[in-house]
């Protein structure tokens, strides 16, 4: 058995799955109900100066028959008053002692008030501190949450005060409603940032109901842009933390990892690309704090199967892997390849390839199944078939290097060799 | 031994003859059965689809939330899309192509889906089609058949006025009068001939038989063509001694009653023997099952290789407690005192294929006899022959000759269905008069 125990920023937690800020950790009921499920350790809902939120307020994006490919929400930070908050963290703290307890936090905008709050947090107990530089919705109008991971400059500042008299470790959580991430992290990490959390949710419309003509979430006939997430967003949160873990200014950081993550695979390619643990939300909400059974068990097995013994035996192990595209080898070639025995006839390769890609499949008309074969000379390898093919295993890519030698981008141009003449 | 009616309590009736093949009981159910399928290019689904109605595009149409689109598309290609989706032996056509088969996983339930928008735009008439302005030109169909309805929704499509002639009293043919009960109902017959004819330009004109009320002469005279989708007419005589004994029953006047009569009033035997094995057989064995008969033994003369009906169908009958007796033809019907009382079968064995390549069956001289009270043949539908026979129309053994896809040997008159395949499924007799409109808008176009 692998040991799942993590220890991001000397913060202990038996598995490094916590749960991020929002509405599952918004109050005691919830995290103890997290805690006997499982969960790490939680990032408490974001304190700050306290808020009122409103009626109907999440809305999600259904893709082909699927419910809640992504998730969208317009709640802001915590609605309950701060003495409530703070006497409730403590007292979970004293049933669940092995947990990790980080407080998210949202201040107004002065130093005095972050000073305040911080001071206030630490002296009730917990673990760490999470800046919520995130929120894209609500707060971003006051000036605060997004607006605040948006400017280097206003992040560093705040980070500063914070660090005067921060005592527990900083994570600083990131927005990534900007073109980069690197900028504001560095800002942050050169203020004394402890770790980097991210991504936070992302500015989104989820959709409109067709007959109202109301986007959604409706709130009494309007509607807000609101922060997007789940397994949509997975894909986004990886490069951005690669990001962070490629820029010599970050890449020491710890980073805790937050995006989509629904399975132990999700969470497992967040720590591959640097991640020390990983924060969830929406997974979560959608099936309730059980589905931490799986999370650890999966992991816990594929780590067996690869032979880890703990996190960090994997962590950042597929960062090299990721490149600048000037430095892929422009002689590995790949073809596509139809296993015949595999095929079902569907025909998906051939179309896409067809209508879209390079037509370099070939159609023998049958009845009422087709046969499909791959003209290797017009095939570019670009993946296409393999990905549409409903068949696992049947459509393999094989590689047919153009040459035995790397050969980049910028080496091909300073040879003058040839390109495609049709 | 008897054969009597009103064996079961309504509740009974209502039981053993309800949908065959539910209905989804939940819109949801249909979206997540329509975004299973995988949405196939050329897809083998639509090519053994006799009037290629566009499956996977109805399909995703279904999953994307045009129901009404969905609907149009069923319709466009199959007039009678709706009863086609309780009737079809899908098993063998759509479904059995489905690509899902060759992964050993359940294929695409397609004849649920389509029934699923079909029957809501027939439930909520929605007015998926407009017919172009009237031409002016006047076709003529007999036979309110699927063949001729299908032809005549084609044709009023293109402006053309069309008279259906019905020997019936009600519209529908096979569909009306030779379905089982637990595949569609008489109501539901109705509503899809209403459905049909509501774009306009139709009309059907009841009891009204060729070659009684009507003859072809005046219909040449009186309508720039003429459709014949007469279909076939009553099940095959054995030509055994016994024939005319009471208790022998045609399979097809039998399922009749049983849906234009209500279940309690069919009378059904204690001990029924059906001979044939295709689909109508299946019905009447099943349905004799389901009035209440304690035993329906079914007799073919090949094996249950060679039998016409689908897998799915032989099913049915035998889940419904329904034997079967393989390789045995009937010799000779006992009867006592004008009922049935004994059937006299032929063991029969296998011998070279025919032209078709089904081996045929010849007898072993051995016999077994069979103590039943009822006999109902299920062997096939004869072709109206004497009648064709008196026309100028040619045709082989009562089955009308027809050349390119509908034209049959008299200029103006055309021809499809049953009435010239000898009698295959509704579907293809849709076909067949989409063919027969394809045809008759060509010939109409070259005066």
């Amino acid at each position: 058995m692998a040991n799942l125990q993590s220890a991001f920023l000397g913060i202990k937690s038996p598995n490094p799955f916590w749960l991020a800020s929002g509405p599952p950790t918004d109050k005691k009921i919830n995290v103890l109900r997290a805690f006997e499920a499982g969960w790490g350790g939680v990032v408490w809902k974001t304190l700050g100066t306290q808020v009122k939120n409103v009626s109907s307020r999440y809305s999600s994006l259904n893709f082909t028959g699927r419910k809640i490919a992504g998730f969208n929400n317009i709640e802001l930070i915590s609605d309950r008053p701060l003495e409530i908050n703070l006497q409730e963290i403590r007292e979970v703290m004293r049933l669940f002692p092995d947990r990790a307890m980080v407080v998210s936090l949202m201040a107004d905008n002065d130093r005095v008030s972050w000073h305040e709050l911080v001071k206030r947090v630490q002296d009730n107990g917990a673990h760490g501190l999470e800046l919520n530089f995130g929120c894209p919705h609500g707060m971003v109008e006051r000036g605060m949450g997004a607006t605040v991971g948006q400017d280097p400059d206003i992040a560093r500042m705040i980070v500063e005060w914070v660090m005067e008299v921060a005592v527990l470790p900083v994570i600083t959580k990131l927005t990534p409603n900007v073109h980069s991430v690197v900028p504001v992290g560095k800002a942050v990490v050169e203020a004394g940032s402890h770790g980097l959390s991210l991504i936070n949710t992302i500015q989104s419309v989820t959709g409109i109901d067709l007959d109202t003509l109301i986007p959604n979430p409706n709130v009494g006939g309007h509607s807000a842009f609101g922060g997007y997430c789940g397994p949509a967003v997975k894909p986004i949160a990886l490069k951005f933390i690669t990001t962070l873990a490629q820029d010599e200014a970050t890449c020491r950081t710890p980073i805790s990892g937050i995006g989509g993550i629904t399975t132990w695979k999700d969470a497992v390619e967040f720590i591959l690309l640097g991640a020390g643990n990983v924060q969830i939300c929406t997974a979560a909400m959608l099936g309730g704090f059980r589905i931490i059974r799986d999370l650890c068990d999966g992991m816990n097995n594929w780590m067996d199967e690869k032979g880890y013994s703990t996190i960090d035996d994997f962590r950042g192990l597929s960062v090299p892997h990721l490149t600048r595209w000037e430095e892929l080898d422009l002689n590995f070639h790949v073809v596509a390849d139809i296993s015949q025995d595999k095929c079902i006839h569907c025909g998906l390769c051939y179309i896409t390839c067809e209508d879209t890609s390079h037509q370099a499949i070939s159609k023998e008309d049958g009845f009422p199944y087709n046969t499909y074969k791959i003209k290797e000379e017009e095939c570019v390898g670009c993946n296409l078939c393999k990905i549409v093919c409903p068949v696992d295993g049947c459509i393999a890519m094989k590689e047919q290097r153009k040459g035995a030698e790397y050969l980049n981008w910028k080496e091909f141009q300073e040879r003058g060799l040839p390109l495609s003449d049709h | 031994m008897a054969i009597e009616t009103n064996r079961l309590s309504q509740e009974d009736y209502l039981e053993l003859f309800s949908d065959l093949h539910p209905p989804f009981e939940h819109d949801e159910g249909a979206m997540i059965e329509a975004n299973r399928c995988i949405n196939c290019f050329d897809a083998p689904c639509t090519k053994l689809c006799p009037a290629k109605i566009d499956v996977p595009h109805f399909i995703k149409q279904i999953s994307s939330g045009n129901i009404k689109g969905s609907a149009r598309t069923i319709f466009s290609s199959n007039v009678m899309g709706a009863g086609c989706s309780k009737v079809c032996p899908v098993e063998k056509l759509c479904e059995g192509a489905c690509v899902f088969n060759l992964l050993k996983e359940e294929p695409i339930q397609i004849a649920k889906l389509q029934r699923y928008s079909s029957e809501r735009a027939m439930k909520e008439q929605w007015r998926l089609f407009e017919r172009k302005a009237s031409t002016g030109k006047k076709v003529a169909v007999v036979g309110a058949g699927p063949a001729g309805l299908a032809c005549a929704h084609a044709l009023a499509l293109e402006g053309i006025d069309v008279d259906i002639y019905e020997k019936e009293e009600k519209a529908g043919g096979l569909m009306t009068y030779g379905i089982a009960a637990y595949k569609v109902t008489p109501e539901f017959c109705r509503d899809e001939v209403d459905f049909i004819i509501s774009i306009g330009g139709i009309e059907i004109h009841l009891n009204k038989e060729l070659g009684k009320d009507i003859s072809l002469a005046e219909l040449r005279e009186q309508y720039s063509a003429v459709f014949l989708g007469i279909g076939v007419g009553m099940t095959r005589k054995l030509g055994i001694p016994g024939e005319e004994l009471e208790g022998v029953v045609d399979a097809i006047s039998f399922i009749y009653d049983l849906r234009a009569n209500g279940y309690s009033a069919v009378p059904v035997g204690d001990r029924v023997a059906v001979i044939g094995m295709g689909m109508t057989a299946i019905d009447a064995a099943t349905q004799s099952k389901r009035l209440g008969a304690k035993e329906v033994t079914m007799i073919y003369r090949r094996s249950r290789k060679e039998k016409p009906c689908t897998e799915a169908q032989l099913k049915v009958a035998l889940l419904d407690g329904c034997s079967i007796i393989w390789l045995a033809s009937p010799e000779e019907i006992i009867g006592e005192n004008g009922h049935v009382k004994r059937l006299i079968c032929h063991k029969m064995k296998l011998g070279w294929p025919d032209p078709a390549g089904r081996r045929v069956a010849v007898e072993t001289g051995e016999t077994f006899a069979l103590e039943v009270d009822m006999v109902i043949k299920a062997t096939g539908q004869i072709p109206y022959e004497a009648l064709l026979n008196g026309s100028s129309i040619r045709n082989r053994g009562g089955k009308i000759v027809i050349g390119g896809c509908a034209e049959t040997n008299i200029p103006g008159v055309f021809a499809g269905g049953d009435a010239v395949n000898g009698g295959k499924e509704v579907v293809d007799a849709v076909q067949a008069g989409k063919y027969g409109a394809e045809a008759i808008l060509a010939y109409l176009t070259s005066l």
